[in-house]
């Protein structure tokens, strides 16, 4: 079992003219998880998934997926094998039947696995005769999803995997996804779908404007982040708080809240000191997380 | 026997799921030798990474209240001291609810009970209510 980053990225930028939209990316994904890429629309995912896999070719920077550059033609050709994709847009061959598809896909993989791809047709209930461009966008994220996961890859890179699945094929995914991470396959997909990215990911990366932000385990956020809730005798100053780990402070007459990263227990003991009359402290979710670091930036 | 993940208590959801599996063996509901379900299988029940399972199971196993056996899956050990807590653990919560009983009957709310308590666990009582 291999040790070394799925991906692994060292100052990656992608400008377009004047417009960056990648910036100075220095990304590591390891193997044997679920890492989620987060950022609003316009942030840079979809074309970092894109410089990965080699079909942008980045302005500066460099990286390697399964140890192969990115930038190499035979080295990138030998990564792609090994790498099942699902773009953003689902293309796929709109003239050809569903059934027609699969095999048509499967031809070119000497590990497909029919039992999968068997499985997820009825489970999808896809129409197995109907052309794909009379597929509605759910099922034709589905058929997208049953080509990647049919093909027993090493790593599975997914954008937006969920986008036009109702609840049940969402739930459905994130089973599939669970089910692809034990049996050893890395998992890198970029989603909006926050309380759903909670529940399976095991490791987050945050990006916004190019930039990445935020790149940590989710039980590292779960046990660091705080939001504390203080009422003093009197107005509070805020540069009381200015300390490590406080991210952001909003102050209402007595009432202070305090969004932390870390050092929850040392703003307490500050807060005690200021003589708070109340502290309360709430764990913070990836939403808020998310929101907060986007608004900070 | 059913575990329930929360992924917004600000909590690791393996340290969670370990504490429900302790917590079962503590009460008596898991016992020796009862097999809990592979990796793969409560992963997919729960819909977490596999991860997850995987980090609890090896965490209880170290700390003596799980067997991982190769290919045959994850056992209870019940060692005496845990035992000897269950009977403790079921002492205590007979102590806590006629504590509680006694706060309801002093005028409080269930929910101003919970507050105290969480509030006494988490941190010292001086932090949390000064005057």
């Amino acid at each position: 079992m291999t040790k070394a980053p799925v991906i692994l990225t060292r100052d990656l930028t992608k400008s377009y003219g004047s417009v960056a939209v990648v910036q100075g990316l220095s990304l590591s994904v390891q193997p044997n998880r679920i890492t989620a890429f987060l950022g609003q629309n316009g942030a840079g995912k979809s074309t970092t998934i894109k410089m990965l896999l080699g079909m942008v070719r980045p302005t500066h920077g460099d990286g390697t997926v399964l140890g192969r550059r990115i930038g190499d033609v035979e080295e990138n050709r030998e990564m792609r094998r090994r790498v099942a994709y699902v773009a953003e847009n689902k293309p796929l061959y709109s003239y050809m039947a569903v059934e027609q598809t699969i095999r048509f896909v499967s031809s070119f993989y000497p590990d497909w696995r029919a039992d999968v791809a068997n499985r997820l047709l009825n489970e999808y209930k896809l129409p197995r005769r109907q052309k794909v461009k009379t597929l509605s966008k759910g099922m034709r994220t589905k058929l997208a999803l049953l080509l990647a996961f049919a093909r027993r890859p090493d790593l599975l890179i997914l954008d937006e995997p969920s986008e036009g699945l109702d609840p049940v094929g969402i739930e459905h995914l994130l089973q599939m996804l669970v089910s692809q991470a034990a049996e050893g396959v890395a998992i890198f997909f970029s989603s909006h779908q926050i309380a759903e990215v909670e529940r399976v990911a095991d490791h987050v990366c945050i990006l916004d404007n190019g930039c990445l932000l935020l790149n940590a385990s989710l039980d590292q956020l779960r046990q660091s982040y705080r939001r504390i809730d203080l009422t003093f005798p009197s107005a509070p100053c805020e540069r009381e708080f200015r300390m490590a780990g406080v991210e952001k402070i909003r102050t209402k007459e007595r009432q202070m809240s305090v969004f932390a990263s870390w050092n929850a227990e040392a703003i307490i003991e500050r807060a005690r000191n200021l003589n708070a009359m109340s502290v309360e402290v709430a764990p913070v979710g990836l939403r808020d997380i998310f929101l907060e670091t986007i608004k900070e930036n | 026997m059913f575990f329930k993940l929360n992924p917004t208590t600000g909590q690791p959801l393996y340290l969670q799921l370990m504490q429900q599996i302790r917590h079962a063996a503590e009460a008596g509901v898991l016992q020796d030798g009862d097999q809990l379900p592979g990796i793969r299988t409560l992963a997919e029940e729960l819909v977490v990474s596999p991860n997850t399972i995987a980090k609890a199971y090896s965490e209880l196993e170290h700390d003596g209240l799980l067997e991982l056996r190769q290919g045959c899956g994850a056992f209870i050990t019940v060692k005496r001291r845990t035992r000897c807590l269950t009977d403790h653990v079921q002492v205590a919560r007979r102590r806590l609810r006629d504590l509680i009983e006694q706060l309801r009957e002093e005028g409080l709310l269930d929910e101003e009970i919970k507050r105290v308590f969480e509030a006494e666990l988490l941190y010292p009582a001086e932090i949390v209510r000064r005057r």
